[in-house]
């Protein structure tokens, strides 16, 4: 059934009591024409590109928890493609470009909203380093503008611009486009335009090992059995590694625990995301009214998915900061996920050494926004048996061969991207 | 005045009248009431509008499990919105107003969303919006959805008060002072052990107050007294009440938040009602709460437990209540909220509610009761019955009548049929309890459904923990009492704690329950009337069910498409009854559909209370060099390097920043400057084989490096891409100082400390910090060696002191010779010498130069003039040119790297990716005469359209006072090969293009003359 | 909050300390061939369980050593000096 107004208004004359299932709980079948590990936004938006642009939807997508449990329903909702290195930029605009028509293609509102993403700068290394990933942006066709700090304390009355806070700003660059997505109709959104095409979503069901025969995959062992197949992608973020050691591989990605968190709900207070280097941080406001709010990993391995108070005090002061006023709000409710950090901060969307395996993964914190080109690409990627041009850069081999694409130079240690 | 109070009882203070005003009315109360207690006195029921239909709501609970009574409370900086008026304490002049209704509580227009209703089911908005298709649609109807939406409306002025932070240990932390948290603490106590007991309510006691019980030979209230009494005498006791316990971490630390002096918020000493005028703290330097981290070595939890709903039709009248929260309001604050009361409850405990209202003059109309039979034997449905109150067995609410205020509920039998109506102003519901196991699962604690006493139970927790009393699913008062006095001595014990003296359990009557029935809704006998799971989110069982049609089967989706869980009260009351409804729906049972997770905080904390004292500037620290007065003095504008302000000018009257930079870099080359370069990372290394050590961290060489002799030296990271540069001095044979950037000191001595005590522990080396012991400056220009000559007592000739060398010496100041080391080494190019001292001598040492400089034209520069003179001479930075992706060879450095030992890095910078020609690699850009764009990409062809593929960018650029022109750094692919060549610098942010010149990057004295005359 | 059990200092809180990462891989000699670099700088076990990894008492003693952590619960097992 087709979601609309109209169909709302029917609807609600039988009292809801019509509405078909967003998608099936089906068995799975013994063998699939390709299986994507992971049901996540990545894992899911795999399977619907690989049945629409590619025609191949006889593909079980297969989670171990309940679809969307993992970093797609914990993120802070942000989307943009403010990017400075050529592969990263076109990459996530090619993600914006998905968003913006994405409730149209999958016919469920994932409330796309362009507010705006705008970088504060607060000294004149930080002003140098945005306006070179402007002009980069500007010259790669992104869309990215400067603003100066009388034009942030206009449209932003609740954020210090003065002189003499601790990290005064000097003004930010601007990505008009950029801005959040209701994380969870992602998900679901994506589950549901996939199954319609035949895709098999199979939740509940873990995969406890890979087969390989002559160096290329058979199929998985789960928690409902074996099934079989010869294209299996990897799309579960912090649980690359896990998976890949099951094929026998070892990555470069180190799993770490962000936490995010958020106010109680309030009055509209806040109509951009704002985020800021200096004090590492970044808030929006969800449109129930809760400030959104997240900053830097706690900084040791954790596949826990919670972390300690020091970084929610180092969050919250930053927050304060930089919006005073904001003191006498409570914080609601914080939480973590599992943050796949690679040795440059860059995905990997890629073949894996083993003829049939491939994988979508190290996203640190790029992971909600790349969804839709990550799964675009993982698709052509499997579909073709090599990579899409936008993602041709993002191998495994990279590392080795000194290929990093490294935004903030920040060099070989997972934690510091 | 206050028509709903009784004239005796409970623990108001009927001799201070404490005035408050609500929707501008002006009531009054009595101290000890809560804002609620003092509004149900007065008969004021409907104090909101729901979030989703705005429908009018009352008070339901008594405490921190209140889903709609939340106001806007105080004005100006102090105004704080979703204020639960179930906790917020009485004061006088406290002032509130209901949120999120236009235009009043009693007409509001937003109650439009009521009846339209079934057109905005749970998760709507996912199946509409989508047309028009354009982004500019959505953002137009979010605008309005979220005008909408949210609840109260922030402060706009910063919060005035101030919040502290407190560290503490204990052997046991016991969180709750209900009866099992009192007995806890007090056995634990008697054990010896360091006991902090914490409350979120302003008295202990818990479910104590108003209980009818005895314990031992005295009333519960006596005993309760006796019991605070004496912990309070004990010296390793401390009793926290206001204290909520909101986290559980790692290690067993868990986050208090103590509310001082927040009750009144507002400078009620000043009489003023001038919100613009906020006089200061409350109270005497107070903070207005505390945030306690507590590392405790045991933990006892007895939170107690939340009471929970049933759904069924309209049972969001005002007038609604839960059963134990109705109890609290008689018992605890005298107050008398109805005239004619049903009460409908599946529990034995619910009917203490009848007996409470009986005694307050409450006509008990009926006990609505879905069991029947043996389970209506207990010892409280006895003592209903002997006190003549009307026992409908077997029979259910099947729906409340009623606009503003609840007037009748219609009751049928549970397996259905004919129904009557009973009229009443009030309703005490009890759908059974949950125990408060958030903290309990916050400490991975796993939960049990417990199918007899129908509630989620603990059952295995790893940390340190006990739980104990009703938050163990035991509601009776002697197991409370029981396992409390239990869980102190397991506690204590735990830690090495045993009393040697048994201390007596304390005694209560065990009271004879039924069991309950689980029951979380009722059929409602119009189709589609609103039956509440989620009272705050207007979350329904038809809510419920939709999800469960729709394929949204985990309680984790159920939570999140309908939202049901997610307000402020973070679904105390609501969270189970829309798992069991989800459970029935798709036929499973409730121990397989689980909970959803429990986070901290338990209840919402101030955001002030993070950061405490280190907010606004001092949310990081500031580091200042101790020259940093005198630059004050001289007018220097400041910037940040990292923590550090240093000094980015010293602009003149009239003169702008950038021409002070101007005029300071000009002097530097015809005079001397002199600038502050405290901040720079300075670690000294002593040790047989230091240079053994350099050797294998830099790429250059050092064993060949003299005694009293200094070098530039590179680091690499261990993937062959440049870390760090700086110069390293020889002082004795083995004794070295080596130099980092600002940004970077701290990150490269704990690089050097992992090598030496990790990698190669058998080197004799020594480092440590000392970039905080000595202030240094530069003095740099044609005449520094007249300055320097001045005020060191050293043969600072040519050839006693040539380029790069070393010494120690000492500086004449005004307060007589300091121990000093001179470098003679240089940044900007020219004739230069760094001058350390110790760091309290920085300030004497600076006025000395300062003074010898005085008939040579000395000017003090900053890193403005700093940064243009060392463009000029192409010297890197790290940060700007070395920026975490270049090598070596691509900066030019090449030639710097030694083959005769190996180094960190070498080895992988050696691979054909880090030295292919299409890198970038470092060049000198000129211009035509035109400023360079600051940030500039270069491109060959700056009309192409995007993408337009860019050879580089500008990594540093000036206006050079020296050449007067305009120059820059850049990283240019092939830069080398490119010498000669026009390109373009654009800079698309500021509609700028300008025509460069590749050039060799070192626009002056590339011979190095200046610096070695 | 973690507390971390330095082997001179004792237990202290997790504000004391810098993370430092895997420890169970080693910097191969400074000459030695290339893959091995590449693998000790890129590659990480990165698992699910036990992890031995580095830490050092940053305000404190300064001193680096390993600790043994499980990544699932954050539960520390034990502490080594290097």
């Amino acid at each position: 059934m087709k979601y609309s107004i109209f169909s709302l208004a029917r609807n609600a004359r039988s009292y809801h009591e019509r509405w078909p299932l967003a998608w099936r709980s089906p068995a799975p079948k013994p063998r699939y024409d390709a299986i994507i590990v992971g049901g996540g936004g990545h894992g899911l938006a795999t399977a619907y590109y690989l049945a629409k642009e590619h025609g191949i939807a006889n593909v079980a997508v297969l989670e171990k928890g309940w679809l969307g449990g993992g970093n797609t329903g914990r993120n802070t909702t942000i989307v943009r493609s403010n990017y400075h290195l050529d592969p990263n930029a076109h990459f996530y605009e090619l993600s914006l470009k998905l968003w913006e028509k994405l409730s149209q293609d999958l016919n469920f509102n994932v409330m796309y909203s362009a507010r705006g993403v705008l970088n504060l700068v607060h000294s004149p290394a930080d002003l140098d380093a945005a306006m070179r990933r402007g002009n980069a942006m500007r010259l790669n066709g992104i869309d990215a503008k400067f603003v100066t700090r009388d034009e942030i304390a206009r449209s932003i009355p609740n954020l210090d611009c003065s002189a003499d806070a601790r990290f005064p700003i000097m003004g930010g660059l601007l990505q008009p486009r950029g801005g959040t997505v209701r994380h969870d109709a992602v998900a679901w959104g994506y589950a549901r335009a996939a199954d319609a095409r035949g895709v098999d979503i199979i939740q509940q069901c873990a995969v406890t090992g890979i087969r390989i025969d002559n160096g290329a995959i058979a199929g998985v062992e789960t928690t409902q059995g074996f099934i079989a197949t010869n294209k299996l992608g990897l799309a579960v973020a912090g649980h690359s590694s896990h998976l890949a050691a099951m094929a026998g591989l070892k990555l470069p990605i180190e799993s770490h625990v962000l936490q995010a968190m958020v106010s109680e709900p309030v009055k509209p207070v806040l109509d951009t995301v704002v985020t800021s280097g200096a004090v590492h941080f970044y808030i929006s406001q969800s449109d129930k009214g809760e400030l959104v709010m997240g900053g830097d990993l706690d900084f040791y391995n954790s596949y826990a998915q919670r972390g300690n108070l020091p970084i929610i005090e180092h969050v919250v002061s930053a927050c304060l900061a930089l919006f005073p006023s904001f003191g006498r709000l409570k914080l609601m409710r914080t939480w973590g996920g599992i943050m796949d950090m690679t040795m440059d901060g860059s995905p990997i969307i890629a073949r894996l050494p083993v003829k049939g395996l491939y994988m979508t993964g190290g996203w640190c914190y790029g992971g909600f926004k790349a969804t839709p080109a990550s799964g675009f690409c993982l698709a052509h990627t499997i579909a073709r048996d090599e990579p899409h041009p936008l993602n041709a850069a993002f191998t495994l081999e990279r590392f080795a061969s000194g290929r990093t694409i490294d935004e903030k130079g920040a060099g070989p240690y997972a934690w510091a991207h | 005045m206050q028509r709903c109070r009784l004239p005796m009882g409970g623990v108001v203070d009927r001799s201070q009248s404490v005035p408050f005003e609500f929707d501008g009315v002006s009531y009054e109360g009595y101290a000890g009431d809560t804002l609620a207690s003092a509004l149900l006195a007065n008969g004021v029921h409907l104090v909101a509008r729901s979030f989703k239909y705005h429908r009018p709501r009352g008070i339901v609970c008594a405490g921190v499990d209140e889903p709609n009574a939340l106001v806007q409370l105080g004005r100006g900086a102090r105004s704080e919105p979703n204020v639960r008026a179930t906790t917020q304490e009485l004061y006088a002049g406290l002032r509130a107003a209901s949120q999120n209704r236009w235009p009043s509580l009693s007409f509001d227009v937003g109650a439009i969303n009521d009846a339209m209703s079934r057109f905005i089911p749970a998760g709507f908005y996912y199946k509409t919006f989508m047309w028009p298709p354009s982004p500019k649609w959505w953002l137009r109807y979010e605008h309005v959805i979220r005008r909408v939406a949210g609840m109260g409306v922030t402060a706009s002025l910063p919060d005035p008060d101030s919040y502290e932070h407190q560290y503490a240990h204990c052997d046991v932390l016991v969180i709750g002072a209900g009866p099992a948290g009192l007995a806890a603490a007090r056995s634990a106590a008697h054990a010896g052990a360091r006991v902090i007991v914490c409350d979120e309510n302003p008295m202990l006691g818990g479910g104590l107050y108003g209980a009818a019980a005895t314990i031992g030979d005295t009333t519960a209230s006596a005993w309760l007294q006796a019991t605070t009494r004496e912990l309070a005498a004990h010296d390793n006791v401390t009793l926290l009440p206001r204290t909520t316990a909101f986290g559980c971490y790692d290690g067993n630390l868990i986050g208090l938040i103590e509310r001082v002096a927040g009750h009144p918020p507002e400078a009620a000493a000043t009489g003023s009602s001038d919100s613009a005028r906020q006089d200061g703290p409350v109270s005497n330097w107070m903070p207005r709460e505390r945030l306690w981290k507590v590392r405790a070595r045991s933990v006892v939890l007895a939170t107690g437990a939340h009471e929970r709903g049933i759904a069924y039709a309209n049972n969001d009248l005002p007038g609604t209540m839960l059963a134990g929260a109705l109890r609290t309001y008689i018992d605890r604050y005298a107050v008398r909220p109805g005239t004619r009361a049903v009460v409908f409850a599946n529990n034995d405990q619910a009917y203490a509610a009848a007996f409470s209202l009986q005694r307050a003059g409450i006509e008990v109309a009926a006990i609505v009761d879905p069991r029947g039979g043996a389970a209506l034997d207990g010892a409280l449905p006895l003592a209903a019955r002997d006190n003549v109150i009307p026992i409908l067995a077997r029979s259910v609410i099947t729906g409340a009548h009623g606009r503003l205020h609840v007037t009748a509920v219609d009751v049928a039998p549970l397996a259905g049929g004919v129904g009557r109506r009973i009229e009443c102003d009030l309703v005490a519901l009890s759908g059974g309890w949950n125990p408060a196991v958030h903290l309990f699962s916050q400490a991975r604690g796993k939960l049990r459904y417990d199918e007899a006493l129908a509630t989620f139970v603990p059952d295995h927790c790893p940390a340190a923990m006990t739980v104990a009393g009703a938050a163990n699913g035991s509601a009776d008062l002697s197991t409370a009492l029981h396992e409390g006095h239990a869980a102190g001595i397991a506690a204590a014990a735990q830690v090495g704690f045993a009393a040697t003296a048994s201390l007596q359990t304390p005694e209560a009557a065990p009271v004879a329950s039924g069991a309950p029935l689980a029951l979380w809704s009722t059929a409602p006998v119009v189709e589609g009337a609103k039956r509440f799971v989620d009272w705050q989110n207007d979350v329904t069982v038809d809510d419920v069910a939709l999800a469960a049609r729709e394929g949204y089967s985990s309680v984790e989706h159920l939570k999140r498409y309908t939202t049901l869980g997610m307000g402020t009260d973070q679904g105390k009351i609501s969270n189970v009854v829309g798992l069991a409804l989800l459970a029935g729906e798709l036929e499973r049972p409730i121990a397989s559909v689980g909970t959803t997770t429990f986070r901290p905080p338990y209840t919402p904390v101030t955001l002030g209370a993070f950061p405490g004292h280190d907010a606004g500037p001092h949310v990081e620290p500031s580091r200042f060099s101790s020259i940093h007065d005198w630059h004050v003095a001289h007018g220097a504008r400041f910037v940040n390097a990292g923590l550090w302000k240093r000094p980015h000018s010293y602009p003149r009257k009239g003169e702008s920043a950038d021409d002070a930079a101007l005029r300071e870099a000009r002097n530097v080359r015809t005079n001397v400057g002199i600038v502050d370069v405290s901040t720079l990372g300075k670690i000294e290394l002593q040790g047989g084989d230091v240079a053994e050590f350099l050797n294998r961290v830099y790429i250059n060489r050092w064993d060949t490096l003299q005694v009293g002799r200094c070098r530039y030296g590179v680091m690499l990271r261990d993937d062959g891409i440049v870390l760090d540069d700086g110069t390293t001095s020889r002082l004795a044979s083995s004794h070295y100082l080596l130099t980092t950037t600002t940004v970077n000191a701290v990150r490269i001595l704990q690089y050097l400390e992992s090598l030496l005590q990790t990698e190669w522990p058998e080197l004799d080396v020594c480092v440590t910090s000392v970039t905080e012991q000595w202030s240094a400056a530069a003095l740099a220009g044609p005449r520094a060696r007249d300055v320097l000559a001045k005020i060191v007592d050293l043969d600072v000739s040519n050839a006693a002191f040539p380029f790069l060398a070393v010494a120690r010496c000492q500086v004449r100041t005004a307060t007589g010779p300091v121990e000093a080391r001179v470098f003679r080494m240089s940044y900007s190019g020219e004739l230069a010498y760094e001058i350390h001292v110790p760091a309290h001598k920085g300030r004497a040492m600076w006025n000395a130069a300062i003074a010898a400089g005085a008939d040579c034209g000395i000017m003090a520069y900053g890193t403005e003039a700093m940064s243009t003179l060392r463009i000029e001479k192409g010297h890197i930075v790290v940060g700007a040119e070395a920026d975490g992706r270049t090598t070596a060879h691509d900066l030019g450095l090449g030639e710097l790297v030694s083959r005769a030992k190996p180094c960190i890095g070498q080895r992988l910078a050696g691979r054909p990716a880090l030295n292919s020609t299409d890198r970038w690699q470092l060049v000198g850009l000129t211009t035509l005469g035109d400023p360079m764009p600051r940030a500039a990409k270069i491109v060959a062809d700056p009309d192409r359209a995007a993408p337009n593929p860019m050879l580089g960018h500008v990594t540093s650029w000036c206006r050079s006072p020296n050449l007067d022109a305009w120059i820059a750094l850049a990283l240019l692919e092939n830069g080398r090969a490119r010498h000669g060549q026009t390109l373009w610098a654009v800079s698309p942010l500021a509609s700028v293009r300008v025509q460069v010149r590749v050039v060799p990057p070192c626009f002056i004295d590339p011979e190095g003359e200046r610096l070695r005359g | 909050m973690l507390l971390i059990p330095c082997p001179w200092c004792g237990p202290r809180s997790q504000i004391e300390f810098t993370y430092g990462g895997d420890a169970t891989v080693r910097r191969p000699a400074l000459d030695a061939p290339e893959d091995e670099w590449a693998r000790y700088v890129y590659v990480r076990d990165n698992p699910m369980g036990p992890h031995d990894e580095w830490w050092t008492h940053s305000s404190g003693c300064r001193q680096w050593f390993v600790v043994r952590r499980d990544t699932r619960t954050h539960e520390i097992l034990g502490a080594n000096r290097p």
